[in-house]
Order: structure tokens, then C-alpha cells, then sequence
């Protein structure tokens, strides 16, 4: 068939009038008149944001004073343990640990922090950024995860929410193949609350299971030890690849000087317990002597340049689909500060949203015309192909249907999925469970939860019931997911939660013969509300690690071209659907 | 180079000078010719060498470059179309060495040598022995060299020409008594000079009778040490003098022109640093007795090529006499080429090759004024020590029709001890004096040397100063007026306005650091469609905050020699792509710097609304980051110390253990199983620390035990040739 056109393309061209009677049905007309065609510019969204609805203009005033709650809190949290604690970490010549990374990173790139609010108000002690700062940053153009303790938070002792940042970093390294960086400086587990720490599956020991797990597959694992490693923590250097200890700060022991007299009697300095010269001269429990923090650093940064291959397999150097050329979005992404949706019951288009973070503000929809409460089609970030499904609304059996078809489509063309979340839930009702919504629900969590290709999510808006699981959350493991500050996120809405316990309660008391008066069962219902609403708040979710982090909407490009790039891999995985139930 | 070439012959072209005619053409056919010259040897290095290449080049004769060893990479070598080591770096084994340059010129087959200035050119026995190789000597003849290189024998010729002279004694008689009476009649101030040697060598001034017998005596130790001849003549002192050269030139066919005079007063050290054509406030008639007086001068020594007639100027008086003559081209001819719009050295080939002077006296046009700046590897603060060094950072002006840069150095080259430290002649041309002297500061400002102390800075400050913008120049100049040409510390607005400059430069400098930074990554990523280019691409983005910097820097205030300054910038990126720069402490309001990199060190940056060209130059030198940055008319230097990698005095360093827990102090015990191969010491000899006490030799590698301390050797019982096992005891090193 190509044979046959090729030929008639080369009789047509070498004839001396062409003929091409698929394009220019009227061949009458003078070849000098310019043919009448239309130019489709296809995918181009349309900027149809209304600046100047009082809704508009209501909704940017709220985000103003969540943006600003926002960075207030952030701001405590960038100051570490406080004053006091900052003056004592200078007086002993070692850097706060986002300064320490900063000067690792190849200098003027980018540093992806992942969590800042972890631990917000989650224990009567504050614990800034849970005590350990974790992200993603180029050394020598090698992506790395770090670690870092913060000696300024409770001396960097290990709280629940600090291991469990820990391990999440891990989890993200392992993801994605990311070499890891561990800059230690820790009092070891956090004695009194020992019980949350030590002894489960996902507590203090994963970190070390994580690490053999990594070494063993070729993810470098490499040590800074800039202040103390104590106990438990003297396991993350002897447990790396490759380790540095920095003179004076840096000790490594299982137990310290205190407990060595207590148990044994002996007297004997930190340094000459586990100091640099004796880890680098004696023992071997480190490999490179520091004679200082920015020395040490300097090391660091050496070790990444030589690991040459190591945990390089099946990262992605170059892409043959990645246009190294791309344009910003047409429409200005500070806009997505006022477009985020504060009141969740108000409508609003993703496409907005979509239209602020994808390259040219060009969005390919895919069945645009069927389930429109679900929006998908194909974009590029920074150059990079995605498929990006987004909610308009409920989802309905055919909203459900078109995600898992769009999400196939992704699976099995390699392309990364972005899921932007503003979902109320999958529509109930009697039709609706009558057209097979629960089955059409189960096909979208199937194709989400087997498709192999990178995924990212990022909740909007609201995140509520099963259609937080269709979409992409934290449950199916996508490589990151992020939270605009105005999100909520529940099992059902706080109101609706309200009404069945209500209902239950009621009956309940009817039961026991127990009167339920109208007062008492508003006051019932204002307590669930209130819960509902605490408890939904990005806070709440960002502070227990729900998530990687709340993200100014303004950087949502931004972050999603970073992850991004972390998450890339070279050969497409395959992928194996389970059962589709039909 | 052939660039250069080119510019030299656009220059001659456009040359507002430039004569339709060949002002050669007009010699008579029937006059007796030599051979013409084809190939040039040229007995010197630098930027003269450079400049005589030049000339030859356009009129197509071939070069020969003679070379030390410290210059065998440099650019008079590279320049010319021949080059011949003729030695070692010290002079007097290379560029001295007449016979290595005459065994040169055969060996190329060079007919003529041009000695250029210093070294040979003023050799008499030098010039005869060309001569007698059969070699033409570019110069005057040897006669005239030998007459004008004997200052008494000089100054009594000009004495009998009618030249004026300084009242003064030449003698021969040098008794000392007579020499105090001779001192007597001229009057005091008296200036005591050997009669051989120059560059202020044994010179001595005497303000009263009673100091006289001491520095006579002074002078002539010198000038034995130095010269080898003590002869000394006397000299009325000039207080207030003025240093003006008349330029002649002279043809083998007797004709004698001059090229107008030259104003060198202003020197430091005895050596010229600004030189100017024609002399500032001087009149014409004036003008013409002084070329009249060199013309005379240079017609008593039978002279022909290039010379110089240097006058004292008595500026109280306004009498001029001679002082001596210089029989080669001088260092600062550019200037006068720049005024009448001829080549010198072209004339010096043609009156070589036996032409008649282009030009009778009445055709030598004089047009416009021009400058010339030294510009020296010195310390000036130092008192104009010469200094040597790398240039790491080599960016001279852009030459033009009115601007020359005379050079003999690139970028990368060393300027050595061994030679004089000039690294460039900065060379200007203006309608008048002001307009010369506008465009002389523009150029030194735009004058970048990095990697070694200059006196560019010294130079812009000299042509900036008021006394010499009238042209009020004298040989005390720099001596004078020292105040306002040095730093001087008590000068608190000075102090407080260079303070400043040099912080906001120092802002400059870490914007385009950063600037610089990021356009690298982003063009070493990009191009390879590399994945990660995003980390990289824009400000250095963080999640809720601004990227931040601190970088810290060293300065040496000029007008606070003592202590460097340790100064700390805080940069933050801004999202717009402009950098915050706060200096000192971050609660200074900082200003926001917009920074275009053009590529290599060229920027420009705008701060505060106001857009500027900078330059900065960045290199690595011993253990520390050099910054150059140049801003307007600042230059400023900047440095950082970078850490070792690995220091050699920390205690990562391998050391036998003291403390072993079974041996007492001071015991050493053998690292390994090995044979003892050698014993360095003998029991009982005091050892210091680290010093070889035996050496053993173990899986075929030798391994030198050393002592662990001061201290005695102790019980050293091995023997050479005794097998001992790991950690068996060798000595031990007691105190006492």
C-alpha cells in the first residue's frame, strides 16, 4: 500500500502540473490561488478564567490568607530547633543541615525538598521538619537523596514521624534509583518514645534493612558523619558504602562515653571512643578522615563523581522523546494561587490548572466528549511527555472507564502519569450502582495500581472516599505525591460523615430507649464536623507523611518537572493487569 | 600574529599620516646602494623584538628571533619566522653573548642585526663585530657609539660643537681636594655622577660642602663595583629639571633631521613611566633651538640611524643642556612616530640599507600629541619593586589608528626575573595634549592584568591628577606629589569612598560568579538533551524559600596594608533571575544585581538602574581562588583560600603507634615481617622526630622505619640482614 503511494507521489511530482485530487478536490481552480485551508493549532487550551467574578476574587482573598498561614509556619520550621539551639551548632563549627546540603549540590542547582511540615504539631514538642530535612539534589549531575539530621531538633534524636520520613526517603531513593546521602548527625532513637521507634516492621530498624536492600542492588549508600552517630545510628555509616567522618564533630559508637563507665568502668574520651582518627586508622568503620565539616563535604561530593555506574542501571541519561526545547505556559502560574479551590462545592475547570503547568499551555484531550468529569490526555512538562487525568467533578461509570482506558494507553506507551486531584468521591445512588459503578471504580484502581510508568499526584482540591484510590493515592505508591495548602482531604466530608453517625447513633439510642433531643444531636453532629474538618486539613495530612510535602500551587510545574526527572527510568517496565472484571 | 600584522598594516594605511608617496622613492639611482637587507636578526626579546617583527614584516623582510631558555615559548620566538636558542636565561650567557648571535645570523643566513634597546645596542665592540662578520649593525657606527658612551668624552665634544652643557667638571684630575674646589666654583647644589653606567648607578647629590667628601667617595665605590672605572664627573644640580629628548635620525650620507623632542620628566627610580610628544608647554621657538642643538650634536659624532639627545631642562630658568646621547632607539619612539606619522624602524632598515632620509628638516610634519604608559610588573606600594609572575589574566586595550599596544607577552606567559618587568607599552594618540590624555585614561582603564602586581592603577592615577593635566611634569614629579599618587591611610573619605567601591565590586563579582555558574551547567547539560538540565535551568529552585548563598572573600585594602579583610557576601537568588547581594552582615539592604554573561569574563551587570561592562578574570593560584574584576575605572582583587585536599600536617597521617599497650613510650615495633635491610643510625645517636633509623624490606618493597620523636635511640639491636616479625620491637626513642 505505501509501495503504491510512493510511486504515485513520484509519477505526480515528476509530472509538471501535480496532481493531487485529496487535497484540492476543485483542480480548476489557477494553482496560482493560495488553497483556502483551515490550520488546526490542536491542544492549545484556552484561557477562560474569569478574573472579575466576585466568586474569583473571593477565592483569591481566602488562598491570600492560606498562602500566608502557609508561609508562617514554613518560616518557623526553616528556623530549625530555635535560636538557642542554632547558637550552640555555630559555637561547635557545623552547619544547619539544609546549609550542609546546599554546599554538596553542584552549586546554583536546585534542591527538591520533600515534607518540611513533617511532625507539625504532632507531639507537645515541636519538632521542625520532624527533625531530619530529606530531598533530592545533583552532585556532579547525579540526582542523590539526602538525609540529613537536624543535631538542632531534639539533638536529632529519631521521633515516630522522624523514621518514618526517614524510611519514606529511602523509599523514594529505591523508587527511582537515586544514590543516597546520608549526613549524620543524630543522638539515636528517641529514648522515651521507644516503644513507636524500635520494635516494628517500619520503624528504626528499616532504615538499615533499606540500606542492605539498596547496596545489594547497586544503590550507592554513602555516609557523612559530621556529628554524632550513637547506638542505633552508628549502624548508618558502618552499614554504607562508603563513609566520611569529619575531626572533632563526628563520633561513631554504639554506645557513648557515659554508658561505656556505667557498664564496664572504662574512662575514655568521645574522640578516642569514635572520633575520625580512630574510625579511619584503627577501626575502618570510615573510610575517608575530614579535617573539617567542609572538607568532609568536599569528600562527599568526590565520592558521587566516582561512582561512575553504580545504581546507574535502568536510569534514563537522555530521552529520545524529551524535547530539549520547550515552551513555558501561555497563562501566568501565579494565577494557580487564586484558581485553587478553597470552597470545595464551587465547580471548577482543571483545565485551568493543566493550562498553568504543562508546556505551551498545549493539552491533547483524549475523549474529551465522554465522561467529562474526568479529564485526560497527553502534555509534556518541561520537555517531557505525560498523561495527565484530572477530575472535573464526580466520577460516574464512564469517567471511571475512560481513566482505566487512558491509563492503559500510558502503561503501555511508557509515558509518566500525572494525577491532579479534586475529587468528591465516585457517584452513588441506585442507577449509579445499577450501571456497574463499583465495577467501572475497581477497573480504574486496577489499571492504577498495575501500571507500571512513573506517577505522580498532586491533590488540588478535595480528596475524598474511593476516589482518592482511582486517582492515584498515597495507598497505590506513586513516586511522589504532593498537596496544594488548601486541600482536604477525608473519607467523606465532614457533613455527610455527620449524617450517618448520626443516623446510626439515633437508632442506636432508640434501641436503649434513650431520648436523642434535636440539641443533642446538632451538637452530636458539629463534633464529627469539627473532627472531619481537623483532621482533613493538608496539615494534618503533610504533618503524619500522607503525602511528600504541601507545595505552593504557583511551583506545581516546577516540582512536577523535577519529580519528574527523579522518577525517569530507561526501559519502559512491562506492565500486567490483573483481572479487569468485565 | 598575522592578525596583528594585519592591524599594524591597517594602521599604516589609515594612517592619518600617510604619505601618497614612498617617501623613499626619492632617492637618486646612481647613488652607491648596499645589498638590501632580506633577512632581519634581531638581538633582543619582548616587545621590541615584537615591534621590529612587525615593521619587517610589511616590508617583507624575513625575522630571526635569538632566545634564552626562559623565553624559548614566548612571543617575540613565535613571532618571527626563524628562532635560535642562543642560551641560558641569565643575559650575560645569552642576550649578551655576541659571539652565540653572530654564530646565529650566519647560521640563518641573516645579512643585518637589529639590536633593538638595551642588551647590545649600545656595544661598540658589538657593532664593530658585525661589521667585521660582515653583518650590517643596525645603528649608528661604532664610533659614535664608543664617543657618546664615554660621558665625559661625550659632554666634551658637545662642549666644542656649542652644545650647552651643565655648568660642571669633566676632568680628568680627580684628586679630591681639586674635585671639592671644582665643586666650589659651579655652587651647591652639586650632582656627583661616575662618568660610565647609567640608571641612576653611584649617583649622588650634594646640598653643602660638608657633605661633599663622603658621597665623592660613595660614588666612587659604586662606580668601581659597578662600571669597573671610578672616574666621577661633577655637575650643577637642577632642582626643579625637566627630562626632553630631542628624536634624530641620521643617513650615511651626513644628512641629520630631528623628530621633534619628547617629555620623560615624569620617572620613578630614576626610570621613565609616562612618556609624551611633543614637550607640554613649550614654545616653538624653543622647540627648534632644542632639535637644532640635538642636530648639532648628533652631526659632531659623525652620526647615522636612530638617536636620542637627552636635555636637561632647568624650569626656573628655562636653559636647556645636553646630558648625554642615546645611541639606539629608545623605548618610548612610539610616541614620536605617533606625532609625525612615520616608522622609525622602517627608517633604521633603510638608512641600514645605505637610503638618504625620507624627509629634509622642513617636510617632518608634527601632528597631534601622544602619550606612552609603562605598563610594569611592580609593586608600587613596595616602592616600584619589580615583580614577577604569571600573567593568568592578559587583556590589553583594543588597538586602533590612535591607540598601539607594544607587547611582547600573551596571556599565560611569565614575566621572569631574569629581564626588565615591562609587560606592555601603552601607546595614544590625540588632536591635542587633552584629548591624548582623555583617551590614555580610558585605555588604562580598560587595561586588564591579573596574576601579578602592576602599576596600572598608579598610572591612572598620575594621569589623573591635576598638575599633570597642565603638563606641570618635572623629574620630582612622582616624589612631589606623592601624597596624592600613593594611598594614604589618614585620608578618611578616601579611605571611606574606596571602601565602598570595593565592596560593591565585590557584589559584582559573586552576582557574576553565580551568573557564570549557571549559564555553565545549563550549556554542559543542555546540549546533550540531558534529563537533569531541569535542576539547573533558572534560579535554583527550593520548596518555600529562596536559594541562598554565602560566599566569602579576602582583600587586601589598599589603604590598610596591614590586615587583609575577610569579606562575606550573602547572595540570594531571586526568581526573576536576579541575584540579592548582601555584603558585611545580612542586615545591610543588599542590592539586586541583573547579570548577562557575553561568554569568557565579559559581563554586564545592572545594579541599582545603572548597566555597566564588567570583567572578571578568575584563576587558581598556589592554594587560593584569585577574582579580577574591572568596573569603570576600578580594578579590584579578590581571593579565596581553598582547602588542601589533603593536609600534610593532620592527624590522618600514618604514625607508628606510640601507645601500644605491651611496649612502653617511645618503643618501636616492626610494621611487618621483613629483612632489615639497612640501619641508618647507630645506638645511642640523638634522632629528631621522623628521621630514617632503619630501613626493612618486605614483600619485595622497602619500607624506612623513622623515629617517632626527638629524643635517643635506644636498644637498636637488629642488624642488617636480620629477619624480624610483625610488631617484634626494633628500638626505642627515650627523651633526655
Amino acid at each position: 500500500m505505501l509501495k503504491y503511494f510512493a510511486k504515485r507521489a513520484a509519477t505526480a511530482t515528476s509530472s509538471i502540473v501535480p496532481w493531487f485530487p485529496w487535497r484540492n478536490p476543485i483542480s480548476s481552480i489557477a494553482s496560482t490561488t493560495p488553497l483556502q485551508r483551515r490550520n488546526f493549532c490542536l491542544g492549545v487550551l484556552p484561557d477562560t478564567l474569569d478574573r472579575n467574578t466576585d466568586a474569583f476574587v473571593s477565592n483569591s482573598e481566602t488562598m491570600e490568607g492560606v498562602m500566608s498561614q502557609l508561609h508562617s509556619h514554613i518560616n518557623k520550621v526553616l528556623g530549625g530547633g530555635g535560636a538557642e539551639a542554632l547558637r550552640r551548632n555555630k559555637t561547635r563549627n557545623k552547619l544547619l543541615p539544609r546549609d550542609r546540603i546546599d554546599r554538596l549540590i553542584d552549586p546554583g542547582s536546585s534542591f527538591l525538598e520533600l515534607s518540611q511540615l513533617a511532625g507539625h504539631e504532632l507531639y507537645e514538642d515541636s519538632l521542625p521538619s520532624g527533625g531530619i530535612i530529606t530531598g533530592i539534589g545533583p552532585i556532579h549531575g547525579r540526582l542523590c537523596m539526602f538525609v540529613a539530621n537536624d543535631p538542632t531538633v531534639k539533638g536529632g534524636t529519631y521521633y515516630p514521624i522522624t523514621v518514618k520520613k526517614h524510611l519514606r526517603a529511602q523509599e523514594i531513593a529505591d523508587q527511582c534509583n537515586l544514590p543516597c546521602i546520608y549526613l549524620v548527625d543524630s543522638g539515636g532513637a528517641n529514648l522515651p518514645r521507644q516503644a513507636d521507634v524500635f520494635p516494628d516492621r517500619d520503624n528504626f530498624g528499616r532504615i538499615f534493612y533499606n540500606q542492605a536492600q539498596m547496596s545489594a542492588k547497586g544503590i550507592p549508600q554513602i555516609a557523612l558523619v559530621v556529628g554524632s552517630c550513637t547506638a542505633g545510628g552508628a549502624y548508618i555509616p558502618a552499614m554504607a558504602d562508603e563513609s566520611v567522618i569529619v575531626k572533632g564533630n563526628g563520633t561513631i559508637f554504639l554506645a557513648g562515653p557515659p554508658l561505656v563507665k556505667a557498664a564496664t568502668g572504662e574512662e575514655v574520651t568521645a574522640e578516642d571512643l569514635g572520633g575520625a582518627a580512630m574510625h579511619c586508622k584503627i577501626s575502618g568503620v570510615s573510610d575517608h578522615f575530614a579535617e573539617d565539616e567542609l572538607h568532609g563535604l568536599a569528600i562527599g561530593r568526590n565520592i558521587v563523581r566516582n561512582l561512575y555506574m553504580a545504581g546507574n542501571q535502568g536510569i534514563l541519561r537522555e530521552s529520545p522523546n524529551a524535547l530539549p526545547d520547550y515552551k513555558d505556559p501561555l497563562y501566568d502560574m501565579n494565577e494557580l494561587r487564586s484558581i485553587a479551590p478553597t470552597d470545595h462545592k464551587q465547580p471548577f475547570d482543571i483545565r485551568a490548572v493543566i493550562a498553568r503547568i504543562v508546556d505551551g499551555s498545549e493539552f491533547d484531550e483524549f475523549k474529551k466528549l465522554y465522561g467529562t468529569t474526568l479529564v485526560t490526555g497527553f502534555a509534556r512538562i518541561f520537555g517531557r511527555p505525560v498523561g495527565i487525568v484530572g477530575n472535573n467533578g464526580i466520577l460516574f461509570t464512564e469517567s471511571a472507564l475512560k481513566g482505566a482506558h487512558f491509563i492503559q494507553l500510558c502503561a503501555q506507551r511508557n509515558i509518566p502519569l500525572i494525577f491532579l486531584q479534586n475529587i468528591m468521591g465516585f457517584m452513588v445512588g441506585s442507577r449509579s450502582e445499577a450501571s456497574g459503578i463499583a465495577k467501572a471504580g475497581a477497573k480504574m484502581v486496577m489499571a492504577v495500581s498495575c501500571a507500571k510508568v512513573p506517577k505522580i499526584t498532586v491533590i488540588v482540591g478535595g480528596s475524598f472516599g474511593a476516589g482518592n484510590y482511582g486517582m492515584c493515592g498515597r495507598a497505590y505508591s506513586p513516586n511522589f505525591l504532593f498537596i496544594w495548602p488548601n486541600s482536604r482531604i477525608s473519607v467523606m466530608g465532614g457533613p455527610q460523615a455527620a449524617g450517618v453517625l448520626a443516623q446510626i447513633e439515633r437508632s442506636n439510642k432508640k434501641k436503649q430507649g434513650v431520648e436523642w433531643t434535636k440539641e443533642d444531636e446538632e451538637t452530636f453532629k458539629s463534633k464529627v464536623v469539627e473532627t472531619y474538618e481537623r483532621e482533613a486539613s493538608s496539615y494534618y495530612s503533610t504533618a503524619r507523611l500522607w503525602d511528600d510535602g504541601i507545595i505552593d500551587p504557583a511551583d506545581t510545574r516546577k516540582v512536577l518537572g523535577l519529580s519528574l526527572s527523579a522518577s525517569m527510568k530507561l526501559m519502559a517496565e512491562e506492565t500486567k493487569f490483573g483481572v479487569f472484571r468485565m | 600574529m598575522s592578525l596583528m600584522a594585519s592591524i599594524i598594516r591597517r594602521k599604516i594605511r589609515t594612517n592619518h599620516f600617510l604619505l601618497t608617496k614612498n617617501p623613499f622613492s626619492s632617492c637618486s639611482s646612481e647613488m652607491k646602494m648596499n645589498e638590501p637587507i632580506e633577512k632581519i636578526l634581531i638581538a633582543n626579546r619582548g616587545e621590541i623584538a615584537c615591534r621590529i617583527m612587525k615593521t619587517s614584516k610589511r616590508l617583507g623582510i624575513q625575522t630571526v628571533a635569538v632566545y634564552s631558555d626562559a623565553d624559548k615559548d614566548s612571543l617575540h620566538v613565535k613571532s618571527a619566522d626563524e628562532a635560535i636558542r642562543i642560551g641560558p636565561p641569565p643575559a650575560r650567557l645569552s642576550y649578551l653573548n655576541s659571539s652565540h648571535i653572530i654564530q646565529a645570523a650566519h647560521r640563518t643566513g641573516a645579512q643585518a642585526i637589529h639590536p633593538g634597546y638595551g642588551f647590545l645596542s649600545e656595544s661598540a665592540e658589538f657593532a664593530q663585530l658585525c661589521e667585521a662578520e660582515g653583518l650590517i649593525f643596525i645603528g649608528p657606527p661604532a664610533s659614535a657609539i664608543r664617543k657618546m658612551g664615554d660621558k665625559s668624552a661625550s659632554k666634551r665634544i658637545m662642549g666644542a660643537a656649542g652644545v650647552p652643557l651643565v655648568p660642571g667638571y669633566h676632568g680628568d684630575e680627580q684628586d679630591i681636594d681639586f674635585m671639592k674646589l671644582e665643586a666650589d666654583k659651579i655652587g651647591y647644589p652639586i650632582l656627583i655622577k661616575p662618568t660610565h653606567g647609567g640608571g641612576g648607578k653611584g649617583m649622588r647629590i650634594v646640598q653643602s660642602p660638608d657633605e661633599f667628601v663622603e658621597s665623592f667617595l660613595g660614588a666612587q665605590r659604586e662606580a668601581a663595583a659597578s662600571f669597573g672605572v671610578k672616574t666621577i664627573l661633577l655637575e650643577k644640580y637642577i632642582t626643579q629639571p625637566r627630562h626632553i629628548e630631542v628624536q634624530i635620525f641620521g643617513d650615511k650620507h651626513g644628512n641629520v633631521l630631528h623628530l621633534y623632542e619628547r617629555d620623560c620628566s615624569v620617572q620613578r627610580r630614576h626610570q621613565k613611566i609616562i612618556e609624551e610628544a611633543p614637550a607640554p608647554n613649550v614654545k616653538a621657538e624653543f622647540r627648534s633651538h632644542l632639535g637644532e642643538a640635538a642636530v648639532s650634536a648628533a652631526k659632531a659624532v659623525s652620526y647615522h640611524n636612530a638617536g636620542t639627545v637627552e636635555f636637561i631642562v632647568d624650569t626656573i630658568s628655562g636653559q636647556f643642556y645636553f646630558m648625554e646621547m642615546n645611541t639606539r632607539l629608545q623605548v618610548e619612539h612610539p610616541v614620536t612616530e605617533m606625532i609625525v606619522g612615520q616608522d622609525l624602524v622602517e627608517w633604521q632598515i633603510r638608512v641600514a640599507n645605505g637610503e638618504p632620509l625620507p624627509l629634509s628638516q622642513a617636510q617632518v610634519p608634527l601632528k597631534g600629541h601622544a602619550f606612552e604608559a609603562r605598563i610594569y610588573a611592580e609593586n608600587v606600594p613596595k616602592g616600584f619593586l619589580p615583580a614577577a609572575g604569571v600573567l593568568r589574566h592578559y587583556d590589553p586595550v583594543t588597538v586602533s589608528s590612535t591607540v598601539r599596544v607594544e607587547t611582547g607577552v600573551e596571556q599565560g606567559d611569565t614575566v621572569s626575573m631574569h629581564y626588565d618587568p615591562m609587560i606592555a607599552k601603552l601607546v595614544v594618540w590625540g588632536e591635542d595634549r587633552n584629548a591624548a590624555l582623555v583617551k590614555m585614561k580610558d585605555c588604562l582603564s580598560k587595561f586588564q592584568v591579573a596574576g601579578l602586581p602592576t602599576n596600572i592603577n598608579f598610572l591612572q592615577r598620575l594621569a589623573s591628577h591635576w598638575a599633570f593635566q597642565k603638563g606641570q611634569v618635572e623629574t620630582h614629579f612622582i616624589e612631589h606629589f606623592k601624597a596624592d599618587l600613593l594611598n594614604d591611610p589618614s585620608d578618611t573619605t578616601m579611605t571611606t569612598e574606596a571602601y565602598a567601591a570595593g565592596l560593591h565590586a565585590l557584589a559584582l563579582v559573586g552576582a557574576c560568579i553565580c551568573e557564570k555558574e549557571q549559564v555553565k551547567s545549563v550549556e554542559s547539560l543542555h546540549g546533550s538533551n540531558n534529563l537533569n538540565s531541569i535542576w539547573y535551568a533558572g534560579p535554583p529552585f527550593r520548596v518555600h524559600h529562596l536559594a541562598r548563598r554565602t560566599m566569602e572573600f579576602q582583600w587586601d585594602f589598599e589603604y590598610d596594608s596591614v590586615s587583609s579583610n575577610i569579606l562575606r557576601l550573602d547572595i540570594t537568588y531571586q526568581p526573576d533571575r536576579t541575584y540579592l547581594v548582601q555584603t558585611g552582615d545580612s542586615n545591610s539592604p543588599g542590592m539586586i544585581i541583573r547579570v548577562f554573561h557575553f561568554g569568557h569574563h565579559k559581563f554586564r551587570v545592572e545594579a541599582d538602574g545603572l548597566s555597566t561592562d564588567v570583567s572578571l578574570a578568575v584563576y587558581s593560584k598556589e592554594s587560593s581562588k584569585h577574582f579580577h574584576i574591572w568596573n569603570g575605572k576600578h580594578h579590584h582583587h579578590f581571593w579565596q583560600n581553598i582547602g588542601l585536599e589533603l593536609p600534610t600536617d593532620d592527624g590522618s597521617q600514618h604514625k607508628p603507634n606510640l601507645e601500644t599497650t605491651s611496649h612502653p613510650r617511645g618503643t618501636v615495633v616492626a610494621p611487618m615481617a621483613g629483612l632489615v635491610v639497612k640501619i641508618l643510625v647507630k645506638d645511642g645517636v640523638k634522632v629528631v622526630e621522623g628521621q630514617p633509623v632503619l630501613v626493612l624490606e618486605a614483600m619485595k618493597m622497602e619500607h624506612i622505619v623513622k623515629a617517632p620523636s626527638t629524643g635517643y635511640v635506644n636498644g637498636l639491636q637488629v642488624t642488617s640482614g636480620q629477619q624480624v616479625f610483625d610488631n617484634s620491637v626494633l628500638f626505642s626513642v627515650k627523651d633526655e
